[in-house]
């Protein structure tokens, strides 16, 4: 029985969490015509899809003919698949109350049965991860000349493994793990700078970056963030005395390094898409990959893995030099990739281990990254068919996970509707136990410590709440540019060198702005000054444009007229890093409260016609950096110019993009992937 | 001035489905790679890091949106665009030279670069805007539909079809020989009524484009259906009924121990 209550043998009593579910979500507050007018879909459209959602999963059932063993050793003749499968991206995360969102949305696919099942979502290896993952984070204690205890980041499970000092202020740079983000699993790397500057909980010597664009597309309030790089204090010295960075490229942050590290490309490099980081893998089965250095740099730099390998040796961090003072990987990062092991017989690397036979656990193989070379650079193996589908409960996945060394045992990953976790912060924050909260913080973890999620207005519209901030302002990062750091690509450029607003034409009309109009774009913290362009596809009250396309004059190897800079432009300049003041005066980062996770898709903000259209230029401005003289003229290609025809008699093929897709529905086309059907076509004699 | 081969012995060409096409330009990137070093490379680009980045691409996307001011609702398009491999191709006809020509064996036109003079007449013929004029080497360029990948024997044979076909993400290109209606691309244009780029100006592309599949249309917002039907029950908010929680944790159990 789920609904009710119990007693349990001891005497205490316990409420079964679909009780609790029951009676929230039950609520009047939760009807569909509550909150109809809120996110703009009627009533009607919510029952009409919420019935749409069930009937699918109850009543389509897709059937997998696969007999599988649960993790309790019960036989099932057959895989049931709940078809319901939804998509999401970071844009949920990337609002202040999107902890809380997504853990909504995977409570429904949990209720429907949706959760790794045929037509559902499904995990990719080497997930699923016990809940709660560990480890936790280290640096509670930590000591001059002395290695941090663990990993620095983790994941806490309670008050007890928070990083902060008996008084429970933060200890980390980032506040990371303290009272204001507890949960921060990926640390707040969008704080580090304002609180180096600020002091804030301490002052810093020396502050080292790596790749993150941080005094420009990476920082929220890119002209507060250009501050606090710059700042002095009374006496002349910078608040932030020595900065370290590395880049491959000439970006904006390098202008601000005491000392810049030049890092390669990945074309000069080794790389390793880990299965101990984020691999390649499908819902099929788990992969890793590897990249090889295809040329030689031509200019003094390093890749960085190497330089941080270097650094640790160099300071004699136990996991990079032995006990007699030598290097550990003297081979720098492909020695790395090859010989580290962060169990036995698990490295970065899980394909041709040991003798070469070995996938997942083994020896370290001299020879592995050969292998991986004559397999096109990656390793991927398929679960096998009984382990496919229901990993989080089924003995045949879970013995598999064990044996590869992705969980600690073979135990069930049993989902928390009701999060422990959550509730261990709340009831620390109502003045139970040992470590509770400082009394600023204690009224927030109270409240969004709650353990079964709820919707509360993102904090900036709270704040605004009767300003006349009426319009959502979000980005996207163009397809062509998604995972490339350098945007300034000679022939990415070509395709977008530069950005406006987007608007959709009913708000447009109203205020007035036709295509390539000069605009004001208003935000709490500050105000925009650039270009508009209509579109119908897109939600009426929601303005958006490319991101990462502006760049600052000078910045990126691009010439000081490149439209990048006169022509292109962040939302970022008005994403205020900060939340409104609170009582007291306090500042809450602009983030989630429970993850620390940047609030980056919050930004409301008031959108009017430029008076004066015939003013030319754009603001903010910033100051131009010294910019390099790029060559006029690029000819790629020009010294490896090919035969110009073909080698005789060779056949050529057909090939079907879509085989799979189109076999379903076009008569005679066989099933398989692009050129799977025999060749039909032949050179000419 | 240049003849026309009077028929070829495969008509090879590309068929793009605007229906799954997301614009992301993966072709274009990819065939500027390969054909930068290929049989019409360099794809040469002027002022690469200046004011007004341009060069040489055999295939580009044009996105735009249509919109139908009946119904207020719109679509996005994103829409590739490379040589079309005419049949009547007035690039090759217009040529004065014998530069541009079209092969018998295959039916791709070609640009031979050691005696195009520039005179860029193929461009001002070509209705497609699908020639590329290389300024640096005054001759004209275009898609070679990848001559020296898709007979190449260097290469695994898989590899052998061109480069904006065998990087797409998502299978929208296919490539194969249009003459044949028994090929896979002939079925698969018959299949998705397949059409030609602008008919009317009697080239007789050889491309094909597949329209975007006809829409579900919104459902009726007071419509009742099965699925609607029992929508009220699954969401009966309790509206201040002490049992209403009672009944939905009843609910669950019965549909779990079933």
């Amino acid at each position: 029985m789920l609904g009710g209550a119990r007693t349990l043998e001891d005497g205490r009593k316990a409420v079964p969490v679909f009780e609790l579910m029951a009676r929230r979500y039950l609520r009047d507050e939760h009807s569909p015509d509550a909150v109809a007018e809120r996110v703009g879909i009627s009533a009607a459209t919510i029952r009409r899809i919420a019935a749409e959602l069930a009937e699918a999963a109850f009543e389509q059932e897709i059937v997998v003919e696969q007999p599988w063993t649960d993790w309790l050793g019960r036989r099932h003749d057959r895989i049931v698949g709940r078809p319901v499968s939804m998509h999401g991206m970071r844009g949920i995360s990337a609002h202040s109350n999107g902890f809380h969102t997504c853990r909504a949305i995977h409570l429904l696919q949990a209720l429907l049965g949706s959760v790794d099942t045929p037509g559902g979502w499904r995990y990719k290896a080497p997930f699923p991860k016990p809940i709660p993952p560990g480890p936790k984070p280290a640096g509670v204690t930590t000591a001059p000349d002395t290695p941090l205890g663990g990993m620095p980041i983790g994941n806490p499970t309670g008050p007890e493994d928070l990083i902060v000092d008996d008084a429970g202020q933060p200890l980390r740079i980032d506040k990371a793990y303290s009272w204001e983000h507890p949960l921060a699993a990926h640390g707040l790397m969008h704080m580090v700078l304002h609180n180096a500057w600020a002091g804030d909980p301490y002052p810093v010597d020396v502050l080292m970056m790596y790749m993150a664009n941080m005094a420009w597309n990476s920082s929220m309030n890119v002209p507060a963030t250009i501050k606090y790089l710059t700042d002095k204090n009374p006496d002349g010295s910078y608040k932030i005395p020595k900065f370290i960075y590395a880049d491959a490229f000439a970006s904006e942050t390098v202008a601000y390094a005491d000392l810049v590290l030049p890092d390669t490309t990945y074309l000069e490099r080794w790389d390793c898409i880990s299965l101990l980081d984020r691999p390649i893998s499908s819902a099929h089965g788990p992969g890793d990959a590897i990249r090889q250095p295809v040329c030689a740099p031509d200019r003094d730099v390093r890749p960085f893995q190497e330089v941080l390998i270097d650094l640790g040796a160099r300071l004699q961090l136990p996991g990079f030099a032995h006990e007699d003072g030598t290097p550990k990987y003297p081979g720098g990062y492909p020695d790395y990739i090859v010989n580290h092991q962060r169990g036995p017989g698990i490295g970065p690397l899980a394909g041709w281990r040991g003798d070469g036979e070995s996938f997942g656990r083994g020896e370290p193989n001299p020879d592995q990254l050969d292998r991986y070379i004559e397999n096109g650079c990656f390793c991927a193996q398929d679960f096998p068919d009984d382990a496919q589908y229901m990993k989080p409960f089924n003995r045949a996945y879970l013995d598999y996970a064990h044996r590869m060394g992705w969980m600690p045992s073979a135990e069930p990953v049993i989902f928390q509707l009701y999060s422990e976790t959550l509730q261990k912060f709340r009831l620390a924050a109502r003045g139970h136990g040992a470590h509770q909260p400082p009394p600023e913080h204690r009224d927030r973890v109270a409240q969004y410590f709650d353990p079964l999620p709820f919707w509360y207005a993102p904090f900036e519209e709270a704040a605004l709440e009767g300003g006349d901030f009426p319009i959502h302002a979000i980005t996207q990062r163009p397809m062509h540019m998604y995972h490339s750091w350098g945007s300034q690509n000679a022939w990415l450029r070509q395709i977008t060198s530069k950005n406006r607003l987007f608007i959709h034409d009913d708000l447009a009309d109203a205020l007035g702005v036709r295509d390539e109009d000069w605009i004001w774009v208003h935000g709490h913290g500050g105000k925009l000054r650039r270009r508009a362009r209509r579109m119908r596809g897109t939600n009426p009250s929601t303005v958006w444009t490319w991101n990462a396309i502006g760049k600052r004059k000078g910045a990126w190897g691009l010439s000081q007229a490149a439209p990048e800079a006169s022509d292109g432009f962040l939302l970022n300049h008005v994403i205020s890093d900060l939340l409104p003041e609170r009582e007291g005066g306090h500042r809450y980062s602009n983030s989630d409260p429970v993850t620390g996770q940047a609030a980056w898709y919050d930004l409301r903000v008031r959108i009017e016609r430029c008076a004066d259209q015939s003013a030319e230029g754009c603001v903010p401005a910033f100051e131009a950096l010294d910019a390099p003289h790029p060559p006029p003229i690029l000819q790629y290609g020009a010294d490896v110019k090919a035969d110009p025809c073909q080698a005789e008699g060779v056949p050529c093929r057909e090939w079907i993009g879509n085989r799979h897709e189109y076999a379903a529905s076009v008569e005679g086309l066989a099933e398989g992937h692009g050129g799977d059907a025999t060749p039909k076509l032949k050179a000419a004699e | 001035m240049t003849d026309l081969p009077e028929q070829t012995e495969r008509k090879l060409g590309l068929v793009i489905d605007l229906d799954i096409c997301v614009g992301c330009h993966a072709c274009a990137v990819n065939c500027k790679e390969w054909n930068t070093g290929g049989h019409s490379g360099p794809l040469t680009d002027m002022s690469p890091y200046g004011d007004s980045p341009s060069g040489v691409w055999f295939n580009r996307i044009h996105t735009f949106e249509v919109n139908d001011p009946e119904t207020g609702t719109g679509r996005t398009v994103h829409f590739p665009k490379s040589c079309l491999h005419c049949e009547d191709a007035p690039c090759v006809t217009v040529c004065p030279t014998g530069a541009s020509y079209k092969r018998e064996e295959d039916g791709i036109v070609l640009v031979n670069a050691d005696i195009c003079i520039g005179c860029k007449l193929c461009s001002w013929a070509c209705p497609y805007g699908a020639r590329e004029y290389d300024e640096t080497e005054g001759v004209m360029k275009k898609c070679t539909l990848c001559v020296d990948k898709i007979y190449n024997d260097s290469l695994p044979e898989e590899s052998r079809v061109p480069a904006c076909v065998s990087t797409c993400p998502v299978g929208a290109r296919s490539f194969g020989d249009l003459g044949d209606p028994d090929s896979d691309v002939s079925r698969l244009v018959e299949a998705r009524g397949g059409f030609e780029l602008m008919p009317e100006q009697g080239t007789r592309p050889v491309n094909r484009y597949l329209p975007p599949r006809p829409r579900k249309g919104p459902p009726p917002q007071e419509a009742s259906g099965p699925a609607e039907d029992r929508a009220p029950r699954m969401l009966d908010h309790d509206g201040g009924d002490p049992d209403g929680a009672g009944r939905i944790a009843r609910w669950i159990d019965r549909a779990l121990s079933s």
